[in-house]
């Protein structure tokens, strides 16, 4: 049976740690996919103009094919290079909801994120994508310093 | 809902903002301008020969009324429906990031809940007493399967365009429904739409609204030319629809919902610390809805106020919110149509009401004491300090809270211009429909558009705004004439969807 890990990335520096860490695992385990996923923030709860509807479906195609060119490819391809099975995908939503979402339906053992990135007011004012992460998850987390 | 402050705020308000050197002018384009327009005007708003009841009203009541039967009472039977739609219960998570039910509902109620909601429900309990609010909710109730019927309509034959950006609304299924069925006049009956969506947007829907901001701004910091406010507002809007600066837009759609919850709140309060009287309000509303209770008109009075002022506040049937809720990506169009019809439900049945009854409980209506009823004054129910429209809503507020004034004033302000930035875009929308999609085209009407912020603060207009109202109810008389014809492809639609819902097909997603 394969073994299957998610990554959740950031964007930023602190996710190219959890992409190592999964990198690591995946060769210890031996059979093993990873599914590599970047969550664009976005509530259905938000307010727009009527213009920004208009355009939404647009900006949404956009959006993902930049995510995907940005972060998820390159990420995708340096797992290949080293030997590691892996797919990648950009999604909309809540960032601990989605992720657990994707956990739960691909069947995954883990999730592997890095330590929030956020800090200070913000992290207080809106709580940290990582901490619900940690909190709500149907599967186990990782969480990389 | 744009067109009743005029009596409540009165010409003067425009009269008091006119500065001396636009006077002259202002004069020759008045006197010009009512000449040409006046007869069209009249028409829209004459009464029904041997009363004094406007036709208009009548025409947007008995769609209402048809579309209510037509599709089995859908605003009360899928009224529990509707809501799971904007919880999101129905929503597939693959479609995260596209534009939610609940974001078009926000959208559309953004351009429709403003100074009719505040100053409207006043016009019409100064004058038809508090019997109006039981026909005013009633109109509210029906209107709301005329929004069921456009909305669907609108979905389901906008123009999806390769870059992925969509345009809808009554131009667009007015003219695909008729070719379609293969009726004669479709486009015409668009290119029509479209012109009074155009005149509409800038009157109602811009110079209106900035003339009543200038008149609330004046009102708190003492009178000055109305032109500097109008330069003001048209320097905002334009940052946003041409510049492209959405965070201010942003902002102020932010804003705007939580002045809507304050204002029932703030209505909420005052209804619960005189909760002993609400059974007596709700006594006078009903017994004041058949009898009329002494007003002018008695009960035809009480009725005719009522439906007026629900009319023109949730614009069921005009067609702008068809223009609004096009741009949801949906697989099925009849979901959009379910959602608006929460739209006069929140606009008229919950907002309107809460206004009618803060007012009846303040006791700003005067009683006379000898026979009981409501004392009358120039036809119109005599208040204390003797106040109408926005002022009337603002003494019944503040006889509870002192400060709620200026709360008040700054709701007037936002809520005119989120209603200018609604109605930009639907004006563009019509604009593009007939002189077509480029960027030229769209800049152009925007900049005559902010043009026309500066005319309606600083000019009186009176004839103009007249007939840019004249012009929102013609689009009634399109959109509905419209609707009658393709109903039946809303029908269809409708039993498609009830089956698949009854069978399962259609289901809750786990979120």
């Amino acid at each position: 049976m394969t073994t299957t890990l998610v990554v959740g990335l950031d964007g930023q520096g602190s996710g190219d740690r959890a992409l190592a860490y999964a990198k690591r695992m995946a060769g210890l385990i031996g059979k093993c996919e990873l599914l590599i996923v970047y969550v664009i923030e976005w509530s259905p709860y938000s307010f727009q103009t009527a213009e920004e509807n208009a355009q939404r479906h647009k900006r949404r195609e956009e959006e993902i094919a930049t995510a995907m060119e940005r972060i998820i490819d390159p990420a995708i391809k340096s797992l290949k290079d080293d030997g590691v099975k892996a797919k990648g995908m950009v999604r909309h939503g809540d960032v601990a909801d989605t992720l657990n979402a994707i956990s739960v339906e691909a069947n995954a053992d883990q999730i592997i994120v890095s330590r929030s990135s956020e800090g200070g007011f913000a992290k207080r004012i809106f709580g940290s994508s990582t901490a619900n992460l940690v909190m709500s998850a149907s599967v186990p987390v990782t969480v990389v310093g | 809902m744009r067109n009743l402050y005029k009596n409540a705020l009165g010409i003067s308000a425009f009269t008091a903002s006119a500065t001396p050197a636009f006077a002259g002018i202002d004069e020759q384009v008045n006197e010009a301008f009512a000449a040409f327009t006046g007869p069209f005007v009249s028409f829209i708003f004459a009464p029904i020969p041997g009363t004094a009841f406007p036709w208009i009203v009548m025409w947007l009541v008995i769609a209402a009324t048809v579309f209510t039967l037509y599709f089995g009472f859908v605003q009360l039977r899928f009224f529990k429906h509707s809501i799971s739609l904007v919880k999101g219960d129905y929503s597939d998570p693959n479609d995260a990031g596209e534009v939610s039910h609940f974001q078009a509902l926000a959208t559309a109620l953004s351009g429709t809940v403003g100074l009719g909601n505040i100053a409207g429900v006043a016009v019409a309990v100064g004058i038809g007493g508090p019997g109006a609010t039981f026909w005013m909710i009633l109109a509210g109730l029906l209107g709301m399967a005329s929004k069921f019927t456009e909305c669907t309509l609108g979905v389901k034959y906008r123009n999806e365009y390769e870059d992925g950006t969509v345009s809808g609304g009554p131009m667009y299924y007015i003219s695909k429904g008729f070719a379609e069925k293969g009726l004669p006049g479709g486009k015409f009956l668009a290119v029509l739409f479209a012109i009074f969506c155009i005149l509409g947007a800038l009157g109602g829907g811009n110079m209106f609204q900035a003339n009543q901001a200038h008149a609330q701004i004046s009102g708190i910091v003492g009178d000055f030319p109305g032109w500097i406010t109008g330069i003001v507002f048209a320097a905002v809007v334009f940052i946003v629809i041409v510049g492209g600066v959405k965070s201010i837009a942003r902002v102020t759609e932010k804003v705007v919902p939580f002045m809507g919850i304050m204002y029932v709140a703030a209505a909420l309060v005052i209804l619960l610390v005189n909760f002993d009287q609400i059974g007596w309000a709700f006594g006078q509303i009903f017994a004041g809805a058949f009898t009329g209770l002494g007003v002018a008109g008695g009960m035809v009075g009480a009725l005719i106020q009522g439906f007026k002022r629900a009319a023109f506040s949730n614009e069921a049937g005009v067609g702008s919110a068809a223009i609004a809720h096009s741009a949801v990506k949906t697989k099925e169009p009849i979901t959009e149509g379910f959602v608006s019809l929460l739209e006069p439900f929140i606009d008229t049945v919950v907002i309107c009401t809460m206004t009618a009854l803060v007012i009846t409980i303040s006791g700003q209506l005067i009683v006379d004491p000898a026979t009981g009823n409501y004392a009358i004054e120039a036809g119109k129910i005599a208040t204390v300090g003797g106040t109408s429209g926005v002022a009337l809503t603002s003494a019944a507020f503040a006889s509870a809270f002192s400060w709620f004034p200026y709360i008040l004033a700054i709701a007037v302000i936002l809520f005119a211009f989120s209603t200018m930035i609604s109605w930009s875009y639907y004006g563009l929308k019509a604009w593009t429909y007939l002189f077509g999609e480029s960027k030229n085209s769209e800049l152009t009407f925007k900049i005559i558009f902010c043009v026309f912020i500066v005319i309606g603060a600083a000019a009186s207009l009176g004839p103009v705004i007249d007939f840019s109202d004249a012009a929102i109810f013609a689009m009634a008389v399109v959109n509905i004439t419209g609707l009658y014809f393709l109903m039946s492809v809303v029908k269809a639609e409708f039993d498609s969807y009830k089956e698949r819902l009854a069978s399962g097909e259609i289901k809750k997603f786990e979120h």
